[in-house]
Order: structure tokens, then C-alpha cells, then sequence
């Protein structure tokens, strides 16, 4: 595990030096990601000039649970997001190349490329919930804000698994970006809207398949003092963090059956 | 000499689909890799060698734990390389020629120095080898520039530098010379034969081209439908394979056949004759016989092409 901390930080570290000889490209990058994920923010805002509530929630609510997702998708596309990209490293090679050097092959394909200008989403996604927290009706205590904190972590465990699982995927399917996409993006856009909007068998796949749920609509239930509008039992609000890790577990073991499993290619 | 690398049994099969009809599809085994058997010693240099989808980057991919075998016993460096692919790293050196090692956006300075870091070469060491590395293979110059710049033939150098800083034990070269002019060819192959007898690194290098092997290998194995069909010394694989080199040479006017000791004369062509000799023999006197004449206009060597060669083989 250290082995892998030590890989990812010499990696990332070359590609940022490399980066920061184009200072002002970065500079620009990180604040067009801050301003396109404002403007996905701005549309709930322009919604709500015409509506009190959605799905039975006010926009300062939809705001704590948008910013939780949000952090989540950011901080696993910081660390991990690259993974995305395994099809295109399969064809041209550079994966076999990866696969003799000293460090895990899953650390590489994360930290290669590595781009700090993707800190605009987690900037962005901070920034709603500094207002989220001080807007919405929360009756803070020491029990939620450690809900909170766990939820951030989960949720960031949680994307980065689906984005591990979506290269190990391409492994076997070739280039299938667009699955893992629909998972990781698809999944912060749905889980940007309180869950009382989607059909029970949605909620109950995002529960108990694929632990979106648990990134941030069970711990949001908990922080915000809301009785669950599916009757779903009330433990499932502190269960985040025990998702993420059955999760990630999973996700862990896919990768390494699809390195095993791994076929090159010619010559 | 002990072995480094033994092989035993080795094979790797592929399930590949093939469309039937619009919905059919089958499935059956491609066996890439059948049952092949060899030992390397440390310090030695072998060619291996064999025709397109012979199963020469399949070996090469096994024994570095980028694929996981399907049957038979593999130790590298004494570890089983699929299993303990990290730890296994560190001793060996790979070089792919169609690809490169190097990141394609770093000058290759940067790369150089992040392969240091990965492998945690201690700095007095890295120093050194770098320092050794740019010198034999002329990479000063280019240093700072990205990767994507540069040629292939330098790119090349700059791969087989990348794949050397960390002093490994084996290096495996998979088509280090394709694609490269006449002079980079020369010189890279002295570059391996001066790393194999002076530091003692052990080669595994698989090629199209007979005239790598012959300068840098003493010892051939050739591979043929995932099978090893030769292993001995080159000047055996010749004997054996009765493969023969030509000598096409120009006279001034046509004349009739030459008449020169060790070859003979396989084709006329007016002013043009070609001439056969063993391709195991020397050239030199051949050429030194013909240098005499003088009515010789221009004078060429064909090597044998591996195909024939391999042809030679199975028909022997």
C-alpha cells in the first residue's frame, strides 16, 4: 500500500511539474472546470426560480446532497479518473509497458496524465456545500457532521470503484469508456436530484447494486432529519462507509481477474 | 553458468471468436505458444527468431508477466513472472520496438528521471548510468526534447537507455532494429554486443533480421507455429538450414559464367550475375576474388530471408 502511495506521488508529481511549465494552460483549464460545473449547478438554481420544492426537497437540501455527490465524482476523478482511458492504453501499448515496471499497473494508469485542473469539480462542489450547510435547515450536531465527513470519503470510494471497474471492464470489451461513463457522470447526475423523483426499483438498484445511494441520499437523510420516503429500515443511513468498502472490494477483485485475464495485443 | 531463465513446457492458447454467419459465432483455440522447452544461461545472448505470429512476442510477453500462461513451468530471475510481475520488474529490461517505454510528452530527460524514481535507482548510481548511456548511444543532444519529437531511431536509443538505467540483469529486445536506416542498425547492434561481453547482461532478442542475430547472438532459436524448431549456433542454423546468401554482381559487359571458388553461379542476367555460396561461409574471399576483376561495376550482398531460411529447415 505504501509501495502504491510512493508510485502514485512520484508519477503525479512529474506530470504536475510537467504541467506548471504551462502555467497559464492550467490556470485556465482549472477555472473552465470550475465554471462548467457552476453551470451545472446554475441550472438547479433557474429551476427553482419557478418551483419551492422538487421531489419534496428545498434547493438548500438538493444543494447538500448535490455537493456531496459532486465531492464524491471529483475527488475519484482526481485520483482515479484516468482509468477511463485503459481501452486506448490497451491498443497503443502503453498498458504492456506499464505491466514491467515496478509499480502496481493500476497505480500507473491513475497517476499517468495526472491533471490538477480537476480539482475544479471538488472547488465547484465545496463551494455549493460552504452554502448548503449554513442554508439548509440542519440542526448541527457532532454525530452528523461525522455522517458528513464519512459520506464525502464513501462517496469518493464509491466513484473511484465504478471507475476501476469501468477500465477492468475494457479489459475484456475493448474500448468502453462510454459504460463506465454512464455509471460514473450518470450516476452524479442522478444522485444530483433527491431519489423521491425516481421510480422505487431505481432506488432500490442504486441501493442495493450499484451503492450510488449510499454516496450521499442515506447520509443526506440522516444529516437533513428526514424520515425515509421509501420506509427503507434507518440503519442503511450509516451504512456508507460499509458499502463503499463492499464495493471496492468487488471492484479490487475485478481488476485483478482482468489483468489475469489480460490478452495484449499482436505482435 | 546458471540458468536464468528456464522454460519448461510452456504453452499459451487464445480463444478467438469467429463469425460463422449474421448470428453464428465460434469459438476455438489458437495455440500461440505449444509446448515449447529452453534454458538461458546468465551472460548469454540469444536471437529468437521466427515468421510473423511464429509466437515470438507471445514467449516474450510470458516471460516478462504481461500474459499469464496457460500451461507449463516458467522462472525468471528465479520467480514466476505473471505471478511476481512488480518484484520480477526490477531485473529485467523491455524494449518494444513498435512501442515506446518513454512518455510520449516528457522530454526525455524527465522520462528518464521518472524511471529513476520508479525503479529507485540511488542517485549516485543513476547519475552514472545515465551519464554512460547518454554517452554510448549518442542521446545528448537530445535530452531535452519530448519524445514525440524524435525520430525513430532515436526514439529507439532513447527506449533501450530507458529500459538499461536501472542495470538489469536480462533485457529482452522484441524488433529493436525495424524500421531503422542502415547506420542505426550498425550501431545499435554494437551497442548490445558491447553491453552482453562487457557487463555481462543477458539478451533475449527477437528479430526479422538474420544480420541482428549474427552480430550480436551466438545462439539461435527459432520458433515456428508456437513450436521451437532450432536452438543451437548460428553457424549450425545455416549448416543445417543449407540457407545461402547471393552475390549479385555487375560487370561491365556480359560474360560467360565467373568461375569463383565457394560459389556458384545461380543466375544470368546480360551484364548481371547472381552467386550462391553457404550462407554459414565468409563472404570475404568471394568478394575479395571478384574485387580483382577489372570489369566488376558494382557488387551486393543478399542475406538470406528468414522465411527461407526457416523453409531450409523443415525441408533439410
Amino acid at each position: 500500500m505504501a509501495e502504491a502511495v510512493r508510485g502514485f506521488a512520484i508519477i503525479a508529481g512529474a506530470w504536475m511539474r510537467a504541467a506548471m511549465t504551462y502555467r497559464t494552460s492550467f490556470v485556465l483549464g482549472t477555472v473552465v472546470q470550475f465554471v462548467i460545473t457552476f453551470m451545472d449547478f446554475a441550472a438547479i438554481i433557474i429551476m427553482f426560480g419557478h418551483i419551492e420544492a422538487f421531489g419534496g426537497f428545498s434547493i438548500s437540501e438538493i444543494a447538500l446532497l448535490y455537493a456531496i455527490s459532486g465531492f464524491g465524482l471529483g475527488a475519484a476523478d482526481l485520483l482515479v479518473g484516468n482509468a477511463e482511458a485503459l481501452g486506448r492504453r490497451i491498443r497503443d501499448g502503453s498498458f504492456d509497458q506499464m505491466l514491467v515496471r515496478p509499480v502496481p499497473a493500476l497505480v500507473q494508469v491513475a497517476a499517468d496524465h495526472f491533471a490538477l485542473r480537476r480539482l475544479g469539480r471538488i472547488a465547484q462542489s465545496s463551494a455549493v456545500l460552504a452554502w448548503a450547510m449554513s442554508a439548509a435547515p440542519i440542526d448541527w450536531t457532532v454525530a452528523r457532521v461525522v455522517v458528513l465527513v464519512a459520506a464525502m470519503a464513501s462517496g469518493s470510494v464509491i466513484f473511484s470503484a465504478i471507475f476501476v471497474m469501468g477500465g477492468a471492464f475494457q479489459v475484456f470489451a475493448g474500448d468502453a469508456a462510454e459504460v463506465a461513463n454512464a455509471f460514473t457522470y450518470g450516476g452524479n447526475t442522478l444522485t444530483q436530484y433527491p431519489l423521491t423523483i425516481y421510480p422505487t426499483e431505481l432506488v432500490k438498484g442504486v441501493t442495493f447494486i450499484v451503492p450510488l445511494a449510499f454516496v450521499n441520499w442515506y447520509p443526506g437523510l440522516y444529516i437533513l432529519g428526514i424520515d425515509d420516503p421509501f420506509g427503507l429500515p434507518d440503519w442503511l443511513r450509516f451504512a456508507s462507509p460499509v458499502a463503499a468498502l463492499v464495493f471496492v472490494a468487488a471492484a479490487a477483485a475485478i481488476w485483478r481477474t482482468a489483468v489475469r485475464r489480460y490478452r495484449s495485443t499482436g505482435s | 553458468m546458471s540458468a536464468i531463465i528456464e522454460v519448461d513446457g510452456l504453452r499459451r492458447t487464445f480463444s478467438v471468436r469467429r463469425r460463422r454467419s449474421r448470428f453464428r459465432r465460434e469459438r476455438h483455440e489458437v495455440r500461440a505458444v505449444d509446448g515449447i522447452s529452453f534454458e538461458l544461461g546468465a551472460g548469454e545472448a540469444v536471437g529468437y527468431i521466427g515468421p510473423n505470429g511464429a509466437g515470438k512476442s507471445t514467449t516474450v510477453k510470458m516471460l516478462t508477466g504481461i500474459l499469464v500462461p496457460s500451461g507449463g513451468r516458467l522462472r525468471v530471475a528465479g520467480l514466476d513472472p505473471s505471478a511476481r510481475r512488480t518484484e520480477l520488474a526490477r531485473h529485467i529490461g523491455v524494449v518494444f520496438g513498435q512501442r515506446t517505454g518513454l512518455w510520449w510528452d516528457l522530454p526525455l530527460r524527465d522520462s528518464y528521471e521518472l524511471l529513476g524514481r520508479i525503479y529507485r535507482v540511488p542517485r549516485p548510481t543513476y547519475d552514472a548510468n545515465l551519464e554512460r548511456l547518454v554517452d554510448l548511444l549518442d542521446l545528448g543532444p537530445l535530452l531535452e526534447q519530448p519524445v514525440r519529437q524524435l525520430s525513430l531511431g532515436q526514439r529507439m536509443r532513447g527506449d533501450i537507455a530507458a529500459a538499461l538505467l536501472h542495470d538489469p540483469t536480462i533485457l529482452y529486445l522484441d524488433e529493436p532494429t525495424i524500421g531503422l536506416d542502415v547506420m542505426s542498425k550498425a550501431k545499435l547492434r554494437q551497442f548490445l554486443r558491447e553491453l552482453n561481453t562487457e557487463s555481462g547482461t543477458t539478451i533475449l532478442l527477437t528479430t526479422h533480421d538474420l544480420v541482428d542475430i549474427e552480430q550480436v547472438c551466438r545462439r539461435v532459436m527459432v520458433i515456428d507455429h508456437g513450436r521451437l524448431v532450432f536452438d543451437g549456433g548460428f553457424e549450425q542454423l545455416h549448416r543445417e538450414g543449407g540457407a545461402r546468401r547471393t552475390v549479385v554482381v555487375d560487370l561491365a559487359a556480359p560474360t560467360e559464367p565467373l568461375s569463383v571458388p565457394g560459389a556458384t553461379v545461380s543466375r544470368i542476367d546480360g551484364p548481371r550475375q547472381w552467386l550462391s555460396l553457404p550462407a554459414g561461409a565468409s563472404s570475404a574471399p568471394v568478394v575479395a576474388a571478384l574485387g580483382a576483376r577489372d570489369d566488376l561495376i558494382d557488387l551486393s550482398i543478399q542475406e538470406p530471408a528468414i522465411e527461407d531460411v526457416i523453409t531450409a529447415l523443415y525441408t533439410r
